[in-house]
């Protein structure tokens, strides 16, 4: 396409505001466009990609947001309120020097040194995590997502120890007590089961972008890296955007824009 | 024999102790289970013999299909397409835990764990909590 | 042969009863940890693996060390371990039970341990660890208790013995660079992410074991009339003080090679484990003390004159045990995560029920050496007339 960049922001913009005025619905926390029941109907047109990824434009994103955010995920997702070093977080901020070990941050510009950025599961193409699980209860799904089966979790935390990028949490105790609000439409998990971002897989099939995509206002897209349509694909071609440790080779599949 | 004097007692102990719980269920009726049936459905995803045999591998094909192949509409052998989710479509029918599937459950003395992460009260058809 | 455990003295039983008593109280712990969930280690989000995957990590190494005497004895025909041989091999069930002890009390969902089995995973070096020890755990109670019988009944071993002496010689070595590669392969982490670390094991395995089982050995010697032979003992002293050489040196190549690079990733690790980052030194007095006892443990061993002298040998093999496992079941693994992937420090110290839960596995262990050593020593008795 030869649209122009203003073209593309007008597009993401009214893409977002149109997805926002959805989620920001009169159901309640953690509310979804449908909050309703899924039927089987939902599932007649989900998403679909050969290979998901992640832009995030670190520079629109402040904190409202970024709480707005992590809300949005971590109230549909049942993710419980733990304090301490066994919190459990699928989506968090942090400061540049903690997303971006390896730049060794000297000489920071004055708004990247203050600004937070969104961390979460790169779900990469390579991803050792899925290399070292003895039962493939994590596994790398066709469409590039790095999905969590809980229920042959054995909670060895081996996939834990081989994250380079601290993505993942394990349930040290019952979760349940902790979750504030339960949502009855999602599942919580169990003590002893390791658990992290799944790139909203349940609204993916249902046709809709992850929660925190939706939440974000327009600073986050997300689509199909292997479609050179796709609006991920856009921004990246528009904007240099760089990836967390990728001298290890892991591939990841979320990409920031400072 | 060697030691007869232990071994026979022995085996009788044995035996008794082996045939103890058909003793004494000889003559009792069968086994009958109260089960409360779902007010607004008639029909179940599958036929109800059926269910009660294998629902439990129902679920499990249930749960790799849906969280592994990322397949999460079920068509039953009736045509009827179903969302595949112990939650929001086993439980919008079957309402009380207690009163459908712990009857049978803590009848033959079994202990899913299913319950431990999937809520119990799914958010009704008609749309809000 | 079993039965001879059946009968003994009241020290005998008495070890016997304190293991059972320990594996009681740890047992105790173990169920509130199965029933609340490992939030009662003082492992985190950061640290996820401490102390015991650190105590599986250096009793396979104990288990590894039993080549140190059958690759002699089998290979080579030393006939100088005819005594100790059945002792180690025995260490070495005790040690692999121990180890797969660790690993069930450290994962969160022990009943679903077999969808390891159900679900097998090639491209998991867990899935290899799993399928090395067990194996291991069979060559060892196969060729232990054969050799053994066969002694007993003044039979020649059957044929197919030496060769599975010969394959449990390889396999001792792979299980302990198989459990090195469950580090070794992670990016994740740099601190282990060297290819020395599975050297490192070995040559750690091969002090620590014997070490241990010589000194067990001292100990059975002192208890009972079972003398393992002077040639033996000092044989294994000599393996022992070269294999620390070894173990030493190349913790040396390790620093060298981090510090002269000067890459943080490799350094970091080391300079938290040796003087602390941030105010977090909590790891130091374990890390100089374990120098200062190997150091130590290597000037007493290398002079030959002080080796041979069972005053000074005792002391110095207790510092090295106490030494290597300081290393490898205390630093190895916090370092491996520390610090976390976003450069912070998150302090990690074995809780008291953690500690009593890893006691309950070490106390499982002492009771099978017990029972295994038992047979031993009856037979040996039996057959030879004394011990």
């Amino acid at each position: 396409m030869h649209g122009s960049r203003r073209d593309f922001l007008k597009l993401a913009g009214v893409t977002a505001m149109g997805l926002s005025a959805a989620t920001l619905g009169l159901l309640g926390d953690g509310a979804q466009a449908a909050d309703a029941l899924p039927q089987a109907a939902d599932f007649a047109n989900p998403l679909t990609a050969k290979r998901w990824a992640m832009v995030i434009d670190t520079a629109k994103l402040d904190e409202d947001t970024m709480e707005k955010c992590i809300h949005a995920c971590h109230s549909f997702h049942n993710v419980p309120e733990i304090a301490g070093k066994q919190t459990i977080k699928w989506l968090w901020k942090d400061e540049f020097e903690a997303t971006f070990p390896s730049e060794r941050p000297d000489y920071l510009s004055e708004d990247v040194k203050k600004r937070e950025f969104l961390l979460l599961c790169n779900h990469c193409t390579n991803p050792p995590c899925v290399r070292v699980c003895p039962t493939k209860a994590t596994f790398q799904r066709p469409d590039g997502l790095v999905a969590m089966d809980y229920h042959r979790c054995i909670g060895c935390r081996y996939c834990m120890a081989a994250c380079p990028f601290g993505a993942r949490s394990f349930n040290f105790q019952d979760p349940a007590p902790f979750i504030k609000e339960v949502n009855p439409i999602y599942p919580h998990r169990t003590r002893g089961v390791v658990e992290k971002c799944t790139f909203c897989v349940e609204h993916l099939a249902q046709g809709q972008l992850p929660l925190c995509v939706q939440a974000s206002e327009g600073a986050m897209v997300f689509g199909d890296l292997s479609d050179p349509d796709s609006v991920v694909r856009k921004v990246l071609k528009e904007k240099f955007a760089i990836r967390r440790k990728p001298e290890l080779g892991t591939e990841p599949g979320v990409f920031y824009i400072l | 024999m060697y030691n007869a004097k232990f071994i026979i007692p022995g085996l009788i102990v044995f035996l008794l102790l082996v045939l103890f719980p058909f003793v004494k269920g000889f003559g009792t009726p069968e086994m009958k289970v109260e089960l409360e049936k779902p007010k607004t459905a008639k029909q179940c995803v599958l036929k109800t013999e059926q269910m009660r045999d294998s629902h439990m591998v129902l679920l499990n094909e249930w749960r790799d299909m849906a969280l592994r192949e990322d397949k999460r509409v079920y068509t039953a052998p009736d045509g009827k397409k179903y969302d595949i989710s112990l939650t929001n479509t086993c439980l919008q029918c079957h309402e009380n835990k207690e009163k459908f599937c712990d009857k049978c459950h803590n009848e033959v003395g079994v202990d899913p764990y299913c319950f431990s992460c999937h809520n119990l009260a799914p958010v009704k058809k008609e749309g809000g909590k | 042969m079993l039965e001879k455990a059946l009968k003994g003295s009241p020290r005998y039983f008495g070890m016997l009863l304190a293991c059972l008593a320990i594996m009681g109280i740890g047992g105790g712990f173990y169920l509130y940890q199965l029933n609340h969930g490992l939030m009662i280690t003082g492992m985190s989000r950061d640290v996820s693996w401490g102390f015991y995957i650190a105590q599986f990590t250096y009793m396979v190494g104990v288990a590894a060390s039993a080549v140190m005497l059958v690759l002699p004895y089998y290979f080579h025909h030393y006939k100088a371990y005819a005594k100790m041989i059945i002792m180690g091999e025995f260490l070495a069930i005790a040690a692999v039970i121990m180890c797969l002890g660790f690993i069930i009390i450290d994962i969160g969902q022990p009943q679903r341990a077999l969808n390891m089995v159900l679900h097998p995973t090639p491209n998991s070096i867990l899935f290899w660890d799993m399928i090395v020890l067990n194996g291991y755990l069979v060559l060892n109670v196969v060729i232990g208790w054969t050799s053994l019988m066969s002694y007993w009944k003044r039979m020649t071993p059957p044929g197919w013995l030496k060769p599975l002496a010969y394959l449990s010689i390889i396999w001792a070595f792979s299980i302990h660079t198989v459990t090195a590669f469950l580090y070794a392969g992670l990016p994740s982490r740099e601190y282990w992410l060297s290819a020395i670390l599975a050297a490192r094991f070995l040559s750690s395995a091969f002090c620590s074991g014997p070490a241990i089982l010589l000194l067990l050995t001292l100990l059975i010697k002192k208890l009972t009339k079972f003398d393992p032979g002077k040639e033996a003992v000092k044989t294994l002293a000599t393996t022992i003080t070269y294999a620390m050489c070894v173990n030493v040196f190349f913790f040396l190549l390790e620093v060298f090679t981090s510090f002269y690079s000067n890459i943080p990733g490799h350094t970091d690790p080391l300079i938290f484990l040796f003087t602390g980052i941030e105010g977090h030194t909590y790891m130091t007095p374990f890390m100089w003390t374990a120098t200062l006892l190997g150091l130590g443990s290597l000037f007493l061993l290398i002079p030959v004159k002080w080796r041979e002298n069972r005053e000074i040998l005792v002391p110095a093999l207790i510092m090295l045990v106490i030494g290597t496992w300081l290393d490898k079941g205390m630093g190895l693994i916090v370092a491996g995560f520390t610090p976390n992937p976003f450069e912070k420090v998150t302090e990690y110290l074995p809780t008291g029920s953690e500690l009593m839960i890893a006691l309950m596995i070490y106390a499982t262990g002492g009771f099978v050496l017990t029972i295994l050593w038992k047979v031993a020593l009856e037979v040996r008795g039996e057959v030879e007339g004394k011990l």
